[in-house]
């Protein structure tokens, strides 16, 4: 007996070590399935909807990595996060990365060892108020109850603005949007603080949207993007260049519906390689030489996938602002494929 | 047994250890102290490794960083510039005086339930069987939640208590007024109650981590004081009454004693209330107390006093009948008998399992989160983990902490069960 429990812990620890030997792309062709941290529901960004699908700009994201990876953008299991659990499953490998509107901080990238990939939006914290309280400027909320996210960047920013402008405030801790949103409503505090673009997400499921501002204030950076493991660089390319391939697509114009005409007929090197016709730059990251053409195919460009969730005439109705391709004035910049 | 004392006598053979009934027993003990060990060993290896393999150290530096991030309630004084530190003795505190005013709320509320369940009324003695069972067969997070929401929900804004200028022209009072004289306010974010001011008052002796105040300190000192020299008073009029027969009149003295020095001391110290006034978007003034505390406290009362309740039933039905019988027979009534004859010999059965009640109070504390109550749980092992991705070093910490306090309560309670039990003579 003695001796068949110490062989299963010698077989236990092997595995484990097993485990953490391998990269995480290996695991996920291996799995056929990639495993998504996602929001626990945010509209527009990552939210199920009625029917138990998965939809919005993050969870579009995650369809285009399983599509160039796995070649199926069907193959995601999405595991909702809150702000308190998620670097926590990710570290633990719980999920192979995170797509859940999570800011890029220097503490995060070092401390907490994750990287941050890329930008997949540029956001900034806001505030939002009942238009009957007659406030117009975040300044103007001297004395106010707050509702903030624990665990997020905002709760830290919050508390540098008030201090900043040396007026004081009440907060009240909530663990995710929905009840933030709750409490909100119930009157429990004056003003809802989170991303502007979660406001404007929150703003929108709101019975009576017109009745609530969001103030004009944006009171920090928020570089929102996919996050990975710290130290597995492979699976970080991957994520990394599937979002680029996205963004390079916008800007040649490649978007789902046209992407087969514009590879019969194109002449441009460039998306000649983006779209796997000359070159190797599939193979190069470990992935099939068509795994771009696929993820496009799949979810469109950067573009499609912002205006079909998030974009004007979408509920939430949000500008392409900083979100831009640096053609028309934004950040979102994608190195050279070459 | 017989065949024992006829052992073998030529000395030890390895084989003696497994058949031998001496040697059997320690050889099991052994073996499972090593398999302890070793599952022991292979735990901490197997964190240290993974720990290593994600670059993490393990170390608790973190505690003396600031921490950034504000509290909603505070006893002690904490701003986003203090320590990670303080903000874990801000959410300690905050846990402990939940737990305080919930065992002693859920003791009385127990004790009067599990009391009144055995009365001869049937409607009372059903009534109290039907609130021991509704309370402890339903989740207490959910009685949290429920009492949260009841609080939130049915009282109002704070500006519904504004006096517009267009209700003064149309003669109409606001939606909602304070009460008790214009002092308390309830709002749909709490309790605004007036809070005790001092012109005068004597300071604070600050003690490093912790700052002392002085005006409390000798207010509470003070009455101490006053009910001591009261016994003292009560005692000696308790021996003339013995020793003569007349009970000398001690009231005033008693009155004088109790009431004076506090009042003198009030008054030398320029004692005023401070009454919330509404200003901007809350009330401002006096003391909030927030509805995540007070829905806290009324959950954990309500859901503890069922089974304090059960427990007192049980420590009363332990007693024979014999006993109240006899009271009867010597003419006391039936409550003086269930004070003075039950009640005391049952508290010798009732402790042991009241302990594991407080124990449990006070471990369920940390459903505060729900209420966005934010105690231990919440600063320590909720924003301060997230903040500084510490989760290994913050949660031994915590356990750590909800360790010591479980075992203070255990012990102190242990000691007072000591001194209720019966002394054998």
């Amino acid at each position: 007996m003695k001796k068949s429990v110490f062989f299963g812990a010698l077989a236990a620890t092997t595995m484990v070590a097993g485990l953490a030997g391998a990269t995480t792309l290996d695991d996920v062709k291996a799995r056929g399935e990639l495993i998504c941290g996602s929001n626990t529901g945010l509209t527009g960004f990552g939210a199920p909807d009625a029917s138990g699908n998965w939809t919005g700009f993050d969870v579009d994201l995650c369809r285009a990595i399983a599509a160039a990876v796995l070649g199926d953008a069907k193959k995601v299991k999405f595991v909702p996060t809150t702000g308190e659990t998620r670097f926590t499953a990710l570290q633990s490998g719980e999920v192979d990365l995170l797509v859940r509107n999570s800011t890029w901080t220097f503490s995060r990238d070092t401390e907490l060892a994750l990287d941050f990939v890329a930008v997949n939006y540029y956001d900034g914290q806001g505030f939002m108020v009942r238009k009957d309280l007659g406030v117009s400027s975040a300044k103007e909320l001297d004395g106010a109850t707050v509702c903030i996210q624990t665990g997020t960047t905002t709760e830290l920013n919050l508390a540098d603005f008030f201090k900043q402008n040396n007026i004081t405030y009440q907060p009240v801790t909530v663990a995710d949007d929905s009840e933030g949103q709750r409490q909100y409503l119930a009157g429990a505090c004056d003003a809802y603080t989170t991303d502007a673009s979660g406001l404007a997400a929150s703003r929108a499921t709101l019975p009576d949207a017109e009745n609530h501002v969001i103030l004009p204030e944006i009171i920090s950076k928020e570089p929102l993007g996919p996050v990975v493991r710290h130290g597995d660089n492979n699976w970080g390319d991957v994520v990394r260049w599937t979002y680029y391939a996205l963004l390079i697509a916008e800007e040649k114009g490649i978007t789902s519906a046209n992407i087969e005409e514009v590879l019969a007929s194109t002449t441009d090197e460039e998306v000649k390689r983006l779209l796997g016709a000359s070159g190797d730059m599939g193979v190069k990251i470990g992935l099939d030489n068509a795994a771009f053409k696929n993820a496009i195919a799949a979810v469109g460009n950067y573009g499609e996938i912002f205006a079909r969730n998030i974009g004007e005439g979408t509920s939430i109705n949000l500008a392409r602002g900083l979100n831009a391709l640096w053609t028309q004035g934004g950040l979102q910049y994608a190195p050279p494929l070459r | 047994m017989a065949f024992a004392s006829d052992a073998p006598k030529d000395g030890f053979r390895l084989s003696m250890l497994i058949y031998d009934t001496r040697y059997r027993s320690y050889t099991i003990q052994i073996v499972v102290l090593v398999l302890f060990a070793m599952a022991v060993a292979w735990l901490l290896n197997n964190t240290a490794q993974n720990l290593a393999a994600r670059g993490k150290e393990f170390n608790f530096a973190f505690l003396w960083q600031r921490a950034g991030y504000d509290i909603g309630q505070q006893i002690i004084p904490y701003t986003n510039d203090s320590s990670h530190f303080r903000a874990l003795l801000v959410g300690l505190i905050n846990t402990l005086v939940v737990a305080f005013f919930g065992c002693i709320f859920a003791t009385v509320l127990g004790v009067v339930i599990g009391v009144l369940r055995l009365s001869k009324n049937w409607l009372v003695s059903r009534l109290m069987t039907v609130y021991v069972e509704i309370f402890r067969n339903v989740p207490l997070l959910l009685w949290i939640l429920l009492t949260y929401v009841i609080l939130s929900e049915t009282t109002f804004q704070p500006k519904d208590f504004r006096l517009t200028d267009e209700m003064v022209a149309a003669g109409q009072p606001p939606l909602a007024s304070m009460m008790f004289f214009d002092s308390v306010a309830v709002t749909n974010r709490g309790t605004n109650i007036p809070s005790p001011l001092f012109e005068r008052g004597l300071g604070t002796v600050d003690l490093g981590f912790l700052s002392l105040n002085l005006t409390l300190l000798a207010v509470i000192a003070v009455i101490v004081g006053s009910v001591w020299v009261n016994r003292r008073i009560l005692a000696s009029a308790r021996v003339t009454q013995e020793a003569t027969g007349i009970r000398p009149v001690t009231w005033w003295k008693s009155i004088l004693v109790l009431f004076a020095p506090i009042i003198v001391l009030l008054v030398a110290m320029g004692f005023h209330l401070e009454v919330p006034t509404l200003q901007g978007f809350n009330f401002k003034g006096g003391i909030l107390i927030a509805h995540s505390f007070t829905a806290m406290v009324i959950a954990l009362t309500l859901y503890t006093a069922a089974f304090i309740a059960e427990i007192v039933r049980a420590g009363i039905q332990a007693i024979s009948r014999g006993q109240s019988e006899a009271a009867f027979a010597l003419g006391l009534r039936p409550g003086r008998t269930m004070n003075l004859v039950i009640l005391p010999q049952a508290l010798r059965v009732i402790i042991p399992p009241l302990i594991s009640q407080y124990l449990n109070l006070t471990k369920n504390t940390s459903l505060g989160i729900a209420v966005s109550y934010l105690d231990l749980r919440g600063t320590l092992g909720g924003i301060t983990l997230n903040q500084t991705g510490r989760e290994l070093e913050c949660m031994l910490l915590m356990m750590l902490i909800y360790l010591t306090i479980s075992l203070t309560i255990s012990a102190v309670m242990n000691m007072y069960n000591k001194s209720v039990q019966l002394k054998a003579r």
